[in-house]
């Protein structure tokens, strides 16, 4: 012990020098680091920090730091309305439902078009469904109006063919597979990219052994090309499980309208709600809070999950 | 061989007829025809069903006004006419929207590709001491967000609200693409470039200008797309952000007119006036605002499938 202490002393000095010499050496690359770290600091860290106010009773004169503190209050009053319930039911179910809809959907697509060598039809089948992804939310929204819409929509005469007429976008009962089938509608295409990638990178030598053991399409893609995607697989799944509560604003706030309300209220919606319009930031950012927190622990959670089951994870 | 001949006791297997046919191709059983049908007829499908409604729009954007609010256009325009993108580009709140989108998208596409570059490039560098602090620093901002009140309070209290600033600096930064830009800079800049422009005597700031963002025009073109297109099509902070209707992005205006269907200005409520006009505009609205999208997609569709790929070789 007593001969390791000046080497570790010199050990230290040394470390200092370096780290004096790196800076002397690199300065210009710290230059550059300024603005954005202070991008980080301000617009992300400082924000995380501001959610003390969850605990707080705000209020504009005293401040974030000066305003009396609330402890769990505003959690509280939260789940003591039953709105709470409601929203975290409609938040779960949309994403549970968007999540076995939409997770399968881009991977079979991907299959199949690895089976496909006619190159034309491969790459416009590609083109043209990549497509959406690129289009606004807000247009998508506007889409599914006007083609749903009883007057004047297409899809109107084509649901009243398999005998459904009412307007979907009202119907309360419609609004998470509305919501669920047009993300896949949008999505899909553009999600197959990252499997197709997977399949690109697969050794040409399985396939060439399972055509000796004359494995029929369906055996090479079971026993090649699924094993072959499985990380890939894996990885989307955790950081889609991972975003469970995640929901965005976006696309759930231009589906809602007062008659289907009762499902489309979710927790981010409800947010904007009672933290911007009806200006009471302490319970909004308390319900935030929350919603992020869970959020974390599920990202977590499943990865820990994975990694133990499957050795892939996302760190 | 006698995992073959077990698992392909079907007659056809023992008639040689059908491998002489297909010359050198590889064979393909029955079984797999059966499937390689499924394969297209699955792929056919999906095609169909994302084209169809955006033929439909497209279609009726082109049609006359009766025929629109008829509901008789399907996939080809009924009454060919222009009048619905007359009646849009004469819109003044549609030009202005256009007009501060093409302002945000541009202004806040550079200012991001910068701060991206300036804090992916000296984070790509091995030997920067701290580096590995600020990486998770980037990293720990995906799995947890400030909320939107405590970014809101942000905001307000530098004094951004309701100016062009707030639309593009809070999201001036995307983690994702700092990921993305820091794997390609570690993975294409070659060590040895670095060690020669030493010897030649090049500063850290002349290296990067002079010899890396040149050879990284693939990366900066995809992360310029991305960010272009993502400020393009979200309303999101212009709804919190914005309360003066002159610096409405596009997109928060169609909100208005397709969505809300509040009419904004009192020019426009005369064009509302006649019913079928104002469906015939929406669906002109919808091509017009997506077009600046469509026309970069055959770029972007290249690229973007670099950029999946480039983010999916885990950093």
């Amino acid at each position: 012990m007593s001969a390791a202490a000046p080497t570790a002393a010199a050990a230290r000095e040394r470390r200092r020098r370096t780290r004096r010499r790196n800076l002397r050496r690199h300065w210009q690359l710290y230059l550059l680091l300024v603005l954005p770290v202070a991008y980080f600091v301000v617009f992300q860290y400082v924000p995380m920090a501001n959610n003390v106010i969850a605990f707080k009773d705000y209020n504009v004169v005293d401040g974030i730091w000066g305003s009396p503190w609330a402890g769990f209050d505003h959690f509280e009053r939260f789940f003591a309305n039953p709105v709470a319930w409601d929203l975290i039911r409609n938040t779960l179910m949309l994403s549970l439902y968007g999540f076995l809809a939409g997770f399968p959907v881009p991977i079979i697509l991907a299959l199949a078009l690895n089976e496909v060598r006619a190159r034309f039809f491969k790459r416009t089948v590609q083109m043209v469904t990549y497509a959406p992804h690129f289009i606004s939310t807000v247009i998508v929204v506007s889409m599914l109006i006007l083609v749903f819409s009883p007057r004047i929509g297409f899809m109107a005469d084509v649901l009243g063919f398999f005998g459904v007429s009412r307007n979907l976008l009202a119907d309360p009962d419609a609004f998470r597979s509305v919501y669920v089938w047009s993300d896949v509608w949008q999505t899909a295409g553009y999600s197959a990219i990252i499997y197709m990638a997977a399949l690109a990178g697969i050794d040409p030598s399985l396939y060439e052994a399972a055509r000796l053991d004359g494995a029929s399409r369906l055996r090479k893609i079971w026993h090649v090309d699924l094993p072959g995607i499985a990380p890939t697989v894996v990885v989307v799944m955790i950081l889609s499980v991972g975003s469970i509560m995640a929901i965005g604003f976006e696309k759930a706030f231009l589906l809602q309208n007062p008659l289907n309300l009762s499902q489309s209220e979710i927790i981010a919606t409800y947010t904007y709600k009672i933290g911007l319009l009806s200006a009471d930031f302490s319970l909004a950012t308390a319900v935030g809070l929350f919603n992020s927190v869970i959020n974390l622990i599920l990202l977590l959670a499943v990865n820990t999950v994975s990694k133990r089951v499957t050795g892939n994870g996302l760190w | 061989m006698t995992f073959t001949t077990a698992r392909r006791a079907e007659p056809e297997a023992e008639t040689p007829r059908p491998k002489r046919r297909r010359g050198t191709q590889v064979q393909d059983t029955r079984v797999d025809r059966v499937f390689m049908v499924g394969v297209y007829v699955l792929l056919t499908t999906f095609l169909l069903v994302v084209l169809v409604p955006l033929a439909n729009i497209v279609a009726s954007s082109f049609s006359s006004p009766a025929a629109v609010a008829g509901g008789r256009v399907f996939l080809w325009p009924v009454d060919f006419s222009l009048v619905g993108y007359e009646a849009v580009l004469g819109n003044e709140s549609v030009l202005t929207g256009f007009a501060n989108s093409v302002f945000y998208a541009v202004v806040g596409t550079i200012v991001s590709v910068a701060l991206t570059v300036m804090i992916a490039y000296p984070l790509s560098r091995a030997d920067l001491v701290g580096r590995k602090v600020l990486i998770a620093g980037v990293l720990f901002t995906m799995l947890f967000s400030g909320g939107l009140i405590p970014t809101y309070m942000v905001v307000r209290a530098l004094g951004l609200l309701d100016t062009r600033w707030a639309i593009i600096l809070p999201t001036a930064i995307a983690a994702w693409q700092v990921l993305i830009a820091m794997t390609f800079f570690r993975s294409s800049i070659p060590g040895e470039l670095y060690e020669a422009a030493q010897l030649d005597g090049a500063s850290e700031l002349r290296f990067l200008w002079s010899v890396v963002l040149p050879l990284s025009k693939p990366l900066l073109a995809v992360i310029a797309l991305m960010y272009g297109i993502g400020q393009w099509n979200s309303y999101f902070s212009a709804l919190i952000y914005l309360r003066s209707e002159e610096l409405y992005p596009l997109q928060l205006v169609l909100r208005d007119l397709l969505i809300v269907n509040n009419s904004g200005g009192s020019n426009l409520a005369d064009q509302l006036a006649a019913q079928q006009m104002a469906d015939l505009m929406k669906f002109s609205l919808i091509v017009v605002s997506t077009v600046p999208v469509l026309l970069v997609y055959p770029f972007v569709a290249r690229h973007f499938t670099k950029g999946v790929m480039l983010g999916s070789v885990k950093g």
